[in-house]
């Protein structure tokens, strides 16, 4: 039997899938380059979301713009994580660098709620909803969608044509041997963690247009990026896209039949046993 | 035997705390210190051998959940429920700790699996909201005058401070244990290199599931008693994301390797929060966390040991350095 809302919900999964791909494609980078776990990175988002909402609404400063200058924010609080934070403790435990990531999440999260209070906020533009066939689609989510590929492609364009593309992806097989090959790999790193920030400050223009702002928003974003990269295998960035949908279509569809925490459950318990079967994620090749 | 002696005075001059005038609102704090503690060494006996688990909170949610759910709808004691609630927890930890060392999911796989464990148990909390209450939180039913040995329900403050006391000493008792066992040279072995563990003749996926055994369910114990202390709980205080890094952050913050770190762990940010609470009242909101999240990264970069581990070190290598004087100038002799 033809339901149009399961196709509806389908569609919109498919929509939240890009999003979730968006957020996911910065973290795999610097996942997969640096071999570093963000725990923070949903707050990086969260810090551009704030940017652009003061730029546009308090500012009067044009949308465009705002996001331009929100993506351009986070891209120096990317470069900033790695200078002041995961250089001095590259050489430690990898879980030191995650808990590090962990304090800079506490720390941006109430210093926002410090400034800025925890109500919702919102940048008031409400995009139409677009109606096919009797579906309703965001316009925004489509946006997303689009921003997603388009970036997706111009990410691989940088890495597979551009010399500091190249050096990133050899750094990223061989951080040892590179080094002696006369790469720069503190340049490289930097460079890595920049354009993170600035991927997550891309995901920040396109959130706020869907989403409410407030300080715990990371919150509910973060967990759910991190399966997504490690799910689609690290640094793999078609694994991660495909990881993206999967994980969306499970909480759409999930919250379709019951709710959407069933969803994320669903999701997350998909993701704890995919760990176990395939741990270096389902397009990555066994090593 | 004198320390001894010193550890036996300490315990009577914890126990005579209530009887000293201490104020309420203070002795209230010491308990919350003191409940805290015993959930940081349960993390701790686990966070030291490398095995960073973000996953605390699901045990939590779930010891402090399945005793008062019990309780309200069944009317089960919790001197049942506890029992249940810590088997649940067993076989949780189980569930995910086995197949976690089975396939050797290590460093921060392994905390990525158990934050999304945490997330499940958040989830699910509030995905049973009609039963759990959701983000609202879940009041288990009083009973009587609110105090009563058969509903584990005390309205004085004092008998609340005597049993987390106790269990705290056990929480430490069994750190102490732990420490000094055979069992935690094979896991220092394990966190150092598995295969060489192994080859050696450590049972590798064993050794570490008993101790993530032991920690979970005393985490679940711990969260049970804080839920029958404050009779409130809700997903955000008792389980997912948030708590659990807390938690790794006290830990870290007052020192994973020794004993006494978790609870100068739990002093230091529980009396930072109130401390800054009572000082700047409700109008800064997130101050504490702030400046913890600005203490953890410090923390770490420049001292991983944390804070007691610091001091005690500084004053190991003071005794070493003279016993290597003493004997060098023996020697000249």
């Amino acid at each position: 039997m033809f339901d149009v809302y399961l196709l509806e919900t389908i569609i919109n999964g498919l929509l939240l899938g890009g999003v979730l791909a968006l957020l996911a494609l910065g973290l795999n980078l610097i996942f997969g380059v640096i071999d570093v776990v963000w725990i923070c990175y949903a707050e990086l988002v969260m810090l551009g979301m704030y940017t652009i909402f003061f730029l546009y609404s308090k500012f009067g400063i044009p949308l465009v713009l705002a996001s331009l200058a929100g993506i351009a924010v986070v891209a120096v609080m990317g470069y900033l994580v790695h200078f002041l934070i995961i250089s001095p403790l590259l050489g430690t435990a990898p879980i030191n660098q995650l808990l590090a990531t962990g304090g800079l999440l506490f720390f941006l999260q109430s210093f926002i709620t410090l400034l800025f209070g925890v109500e919702f906020r919102n940048i008031g533009l409400r995009l139409p909803v677009l109606e096919f066939f009797g579906m309703y689609i965001s316009f925004a989510r489509l946006l997303a969608f689009c921003t997603a590929v388009v970036g997706m492609i111009a990410l691989y364009l940088f890495l597979a044509k551009t010399y500091m593309g190249t050096a990133i992806r050899a750094i990223s097989q061989d951080r040892d041997v590179m080094v002696l090959m006369g790469v720069n790999s503190r340049k490289v790193y930097l460079a890595t963690s920049a354009i993170g920030g600035g991927l997550a400050g891309l995901a920040a223009c396109l959130l706020v247009l869907q989403y409410d702002i407030h300080p715990a928003i990371g919150l509910s974003f973060g967990p759910i990026t991190f399966m997504i990269c490690v799910l689609g295998g690290l640094g793999n960035m078609i694994g991660g896209f495909v990881a993206a949908f999967i994980f969306s279509q499970v909480i759409a569809v999930g919250g379709f039949y019951f709710e959407l925490e069933w969803g994320y459950v669903v999701a997350f318990a998909i993701f704890i046993i995919m760990m176990f079967i395939r741990p270096q994620g389902i397009l990555g090749r066994r090593s | 035997m004198n320390r001894r002696v010193t550890f036996l005075i300490g315990a009577l001059l914890l126990a005579a705390l209530p009887y000293m005038g201490v104020p309420q609102y203070y002795l209230h704090v010491i308990i919350l210190i003191l409940i805290w503690s015993f959930i940081y060494t349960a993390w701790s006996l686990m966070g030291r051998f490398g095995l960073v688990s973000l996953g605390h909170g699901a045990f939590l949610g779930v010891g402090a959940y399945a005793v008062a759910m019990l309780w309200n709808y069944l009317a089960l004691t919790p001197w049942i429920g506890i029992p249940l609630a810590l088997l649940f927890s067993l076989f949780l930890a189980i569930l995910i700790g086995y197949p976690c060392f089975k396939f050797r999911i290590t460093g921060h796989y392994f905390a990525l699996v158990t934050l999304a464990l945490s997330e499940v148990i958040s989830m699910l909390i509030m995905a049973l909201r009609n039963s759990t209450g959701g983000s609202l939180g879940f009041t288990p039913n009083r009973f009587g005058e609110g105090t009563s040995i058969y509903a584990l329900q005390f309205g004085q403050k004092e008998t609340f401070y005597w049993i987390a006391l106790v269990v705290w000493i056990a929480g430490i008792w069994i750190w102490k244990r732990v420490d000094v066992g055979m069992e935690r040279h094979a896991l220092d072995a394990i966190s150092e290199d598995e295969d060489a563990a192994a080859s050696v003749g450590i049972h590798v996926t064993r050794q570490k599931l008993r101790i993530t055994i032991i920690s979970a369910v005393m985490t679940a114990f711990g969260g049970i008693l804080y839920g029958q202390y404050q009779m409130y709980i809700n997903p955000q205080t008792l389980s997912g994301v948030g708590v659990s890094l807390q938690i790794v952050f006290a830990v870290v913050a007052g020192g994973m390797y020794v004993a006494f770190g978790p609870t100068v762990g739990a002093v230091i940010t529980i009396s930072l929060a109130e401390f800054l609470r009572v000082l700047i009242g409700t109008a800064m909101v997130g101050l504490d966390n702030t400046i913890y999240g600005l203490m953890l990264i410090l923390f770490i970069i420049f001292l991983p040991q944390g804070i007691l581990g610091a001091i005690m070190e500084k004053g190991s290598r003071k005794k070493a350095l003279r016993n290597l004087a003493t004997a060098v100038s023996l020697n000249i002799k």
